[in-house]
């Protein structure tokens, strides 16, 4: 791949592949990456790719993901790709999708929503439409602009 | 196609022949309902009534209902005697309340407390409105009595007129409306329009695209049904502005001059100002009957929920 001429292998970790351009760094911002998670990661912006035209990649070394990261990456890079690697060879590799049902991952917007009080509950989203993204909070049946809850 | 045992929390929840099996029941309940014919339907079954905001209609027609069909009532209204004083949480509250009960309908301020009281709950629940979302007893009663007094739904040019915005009674009726195929026009004043959501929801799922338009008179000439709603002062920075508004956006004896002759006005009620207390004895002010189809289309839907039809 061109990109390890510019960024080395990694030994452990995750990569996760054929983020739509631009979105690389809101991927790291799902994952808390340069916000008090010390795991070393690369960014690559704009890399060219024969199937989408440019891209953005995140290699994070010494970490596996957790479901509702996965859940949450889905909602501003579907269709990436993510790579489990353990010494340095891909040992797993699947496509990132948006799941028909994201419970607790997101926070409802909307102030008057059960979810927004003390109750002991998770957030529960429902997925509507798949191109582009629409979810509806299950509680206050309210669509969610996905600005507003990421 | 049965609701035994199935919670009622959003008109979406409901398929067209759900709402159909509701109504066809109602029809059944209706002199019940007026005490003309007594019934032991419900004998030994509680409803649970937990209202977290003040209601009249919905509380004292579900209370109304079950005692009708012979069952009991327990509940309260207003928290002020309740362990939710002394900080107890919804869920625990609906925990303890489905021991005591065979069915729940609950008011709470909160959108979406609803769903979870159902999740939470072992037995049926039914929605009596959570704050702005949605209230789907109310619009079965709409259906109901646009269909006693119509005859049909279907075909129909209903005007839903006042603050669309907020009131959460239109959100479910246009839905619904849509749903028995009836033709929407939108009547509202500039800024309290019928939100996009709702709008696109009802053109996804049923093709319809209603009408908008900001000019009462229009909007009323073709009409065979009105249904409208309070437009509230609290919404509005400008006071005069808001007063204005409630004045252009109100039934009098000479707005109804431009409707057809067997136009018919419908309210979810309680009215402030927004309808001239002249109309309420002329024969096209059917919201006091509206009211009353409260009572069998809540005695239809709890029998069903119980199981004991």
């Amino acid at each position: 791949m061109k990109e390890e001429l510019r960024v080395k292998k990694i030994k452990d970790g995750t990569v996760i592949d054929h983020i739509m351009a631009g979105r690389g760094k809101k991927v790291l911002d799902i994952l808390g990456i340069g916000d008090g998670v010390p795991n070393t990661t690369a960014l690559l912006i704009n890399v060219p790719s024969d199937r989408v035209g440019f891209k953005d990649i995140v290699k994070i070394e010494n970490k596996t993901l957790k479901k509702e990261e996965v859940d949450k990456i889905a909602l501003v890079a579907p269709n990436a790709t993510w790579n489990v690697i353990k010494d340095f060879k891909v040992v797993k590799k699947s496509k990132i999708e948006v799941p028909d049902v994201l419970e607790g991952v997101l926070k409802c917007p909307n102030p008057k929503c059960i979810t927004n009080s003390d109750e002991p509950m998770l957030t529960k989203f429902i997925l509507e439409e798949k191109q582009p993204v629409r979810l509806r909070c299950n509680y206050c049946e309210r669509l969610i602009d996905l600005k507003d809850v990421l | 196609m049965s609701l035994k045992g199935r919670d009622i929390i959003s008109i979406r929840d409901l398929s067209k022949d759900d709402i159909q099996l509701v109504l066809s029941t109602a029809e059944k309940m209706e002199t019940y309902a007026r005490g003309e014919k007594i019934s032991k339907l419900m004998d030994g079954k509680i409803l649970g009534t937990l209202f977290f905001e003040p209601s009249t209609r919905t509380r004292l027609s579900f209370t109304s209902a079950m005692q009708r069909l012979g069952g009991s009532v327990m509940g309260f209204s207003g928290t002020s005697i309740t362990s939710i004083m002394k900080g107890e949480n919804l869920t625990d509250t609906i925990r303890t309340v489905e021991r005591y009960c065979d069915v729940i309908v609950m008011r709470h301020p909160m959108e979406g407390s609803a769903r979870l009281a159902a999740d939470v709950s072992n037995k049926p629940v039914v929605n009596g409105g959570d704050g702005g979302n949605q209230h789907p007893t109310q619009t079965l009663l709409d259906l109901y009595t646009i269909q006693k007094v119509k005859g049909k739904i279907k075909g129909l040019d209903i005007v839903l007129l006042g603050d669309l915005k907020y009131a959460r009674t239109m959100r479910s009726l246009s839905y619904a409306l849509a749903m028995f195929d009836a033709n929407l026009t939108f009547v509202s004043p500039k800024g309290l329009e019928m939100s996009n959501d709702v709008l696109t929801e009802i053109e996804d799922n049923f093709g319809k695209k209603p009408l908008q338009t900001t000019d009462i008179d229009a909007g009323l000439r073709k009409a065979d049904v009105v249904y409208i709603c309070r437009i509230q002062k609290e919404r509005f920075d400008d006071k005069f502005e808001a007063e204005r508004l409630q004045k252009e956006f109100r039934i009098t004896p000479e707005t109804l001059g431009k409707c057809k002759d067997e136009v018919a006005i419908l309210h979810p009620l309680p009215k402030i100002t927004e309808i001239d207390p002249r109309v309420d004895g002329m024969k096209c002010a059917k919201y006091f009957d509206q009211t009353f189809y409260g009572v069998p289309v809540r005695m239809a839907l709890l029998s069903l929920i119980i199981g004991v039809i």
